[in-house]
């Protein structure tokens, strides 16, 4: 049987993607951001996942205004890395579980949960970020990688319940799956961070840190907290972080928090991110 | 019945809903099509012309044109969609970030680095709505 044994969370900063890929990592800016993945670099080599669910969104990269799914899952056989503009990140193609992926659409949608299929898209650095931070550089990817894009760019977003859910669906798609997979669900996208206005820059490290401690701890007090205070007290684009609770939902009520880290400034973004083991 | 919006009032901020995504729809697919090389380069030669191949209002195309996002912005412009028109500028997030504040980009990174804009003073339009809420 498939089993979901982990959930890891990260910021996705595109600057974090663009240093790595311009061999800044090693300058004094960026070394304290990649040093906070240094355990989970070696942690991933010792979990050896088969799939990862990776929850991420699209920053109007596949999806313009032609088409806002709120939650769209990848069940094609591979994504490649877009061109956002300044022409693609150098990091390989992922390919996807396919049997998996349609067992989770089956599933997930007759528990009422109307998802969106996506079969063709390119994946921007939502997706791309975290995998680079996780396993470093690399030709090939060493695992299968399920995309679950969330639109958090059109508010609203899901609500944070909503998105809880969805990781309980998940999680019940994944545990009928009859193969023996090893399977992680990535949450990724803030933390407090607002790109736009007046207000740009904003940083909320209270706000931060206790969300990190009640998705720990108290998970279901976090799905209530409603989006306005999110983009209020997170930014605006601070309200990534529901997704984060899609990651949660798909775990135990009790988990093992093997890793933590915390960081300002990576470019415009608190950067955050958390290793949680099922007990 | 209008919907409640609770988010108009945090200062400095345009939350992108539904009806800005309306309002703004062709100003985001305009900056989207930027997205291709051949389409940046007809940009690049001749910003007006380009501009006018789309049905945007003259205040729009006046915001691009002069590069004001935080116009945009209030015109429906989303900050991922208009961030093709800083990239094909050739220009970062941060620096963009910076112009919308009104900071210099070296002030900008400093704040940055000085642990970000902080939340006191900067939740409410009115600080005295805090008390109500
Ligand atoms: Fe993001």
């Amino acid at each position: 049987m498939a089993k979901i044994t982990a959930g890891v969370s990260t910021s996705h900063v595109p600057a974090i993607g663009a240093a790595l890929d311009n061999g800044k990592a090693n300058e004094e800016y960026w070394k304290p951001v990649f040093a906070g993945y240094d355990f989970s670099k070696q942690w991933i080599k010792e979990q050896k996942p088969d799939v990862i669910i990776l929850v991420y969104n699209d920053h109007a990269t596949a999806f313009s205004l032609d088409l806002i799914p709120t939650f769209a899952l990848g069940c094609g056989e591979k994504y490649k890395s877009a061109d956002e503009g300044w022409g693609p990140r150098p990091v390989p193609d992922v390919y996807c579980h396919q049997e998996l992926a349609s067992h989770i659409a089956q599933s997930v949608i007759t528990d009422n949960f109307d998802l969106t299929i996506v079969n063709t898209m390119d994946v921007d650095h939502g997706l791309t970020v975290p995998l680079s931070l996780m396993f470093g550089e690399t030709n090939a990817w060493p695992c299968k990688v399920i995309p679950l894009a969330v639109n958090v760019v059109l508010y609203p977003p899901p609500s944070g319940q909503r998105c809880y859910d969805l990781g309980k669906a998940l999680r019940k798609a994944v545990e009928s799956f009859d193969e023996d997979l090893n399977v992680q669900v990535w949450g990724t996208g803030g933390m407090s961070h607002q790109l736009q206005g007046p207000r740009a820059g904003l940083i909320n490290k209270e706000f931060d840190n206790d969300f990190l401690d009640k998705l720990v701890n108290d998970p279901e007090a976090q799905a209530r907290v409603p989006h306005i205070d999110y983009v209020r007290e997170a930014g605006s684009e601070g309200v990534e972080l529901v997704m984060w609770l899609i990651m949660r939902g798909a775990l135990n009520d009790e988990v093992t928090e093997k890793h933590r880290f915390y960081h300002v400034p990576a470019s415009n973004t608190a950067v955050g991110h958390l290793i949680l083991e099922n007990k | 019945m209008a919907l409640d919006k609770p988010y108009s009032d945090i200062p400095g901020t345009t939350i992108f809903d539904a009806d800005m995504a309306r309002i703004g729809f062709h100003i985001n697919q305009f900056a989207m099509s930027l997205m291709q090389a051949e389409h940046r380069e007809r940009f690049k030669a001749d910003e007006r012309a380009y501009l006018d191949e789309w049905p945007m209002t003259e205040e729009q195309k006046q915001a691009v044109l002069d590069r004001d996002y935080n116009r945009m912005m209030s015109l429906g412009g989303n900050v991922y969609f208009l961030a093709k028109i800083f990239s094909t500028d050739g220009l970062s997030f941060q620096f963009a970030a910076a112009t919308m504040t009104g900071m210099t980009q070296p002030e900008y990174a400093q704040m940055m680095l000085d642990g970000g804009r902080s939340p006191e003073g900067n939740l409410y339009k009115n600080e005295e709505k805090q008390g109500e809420t």
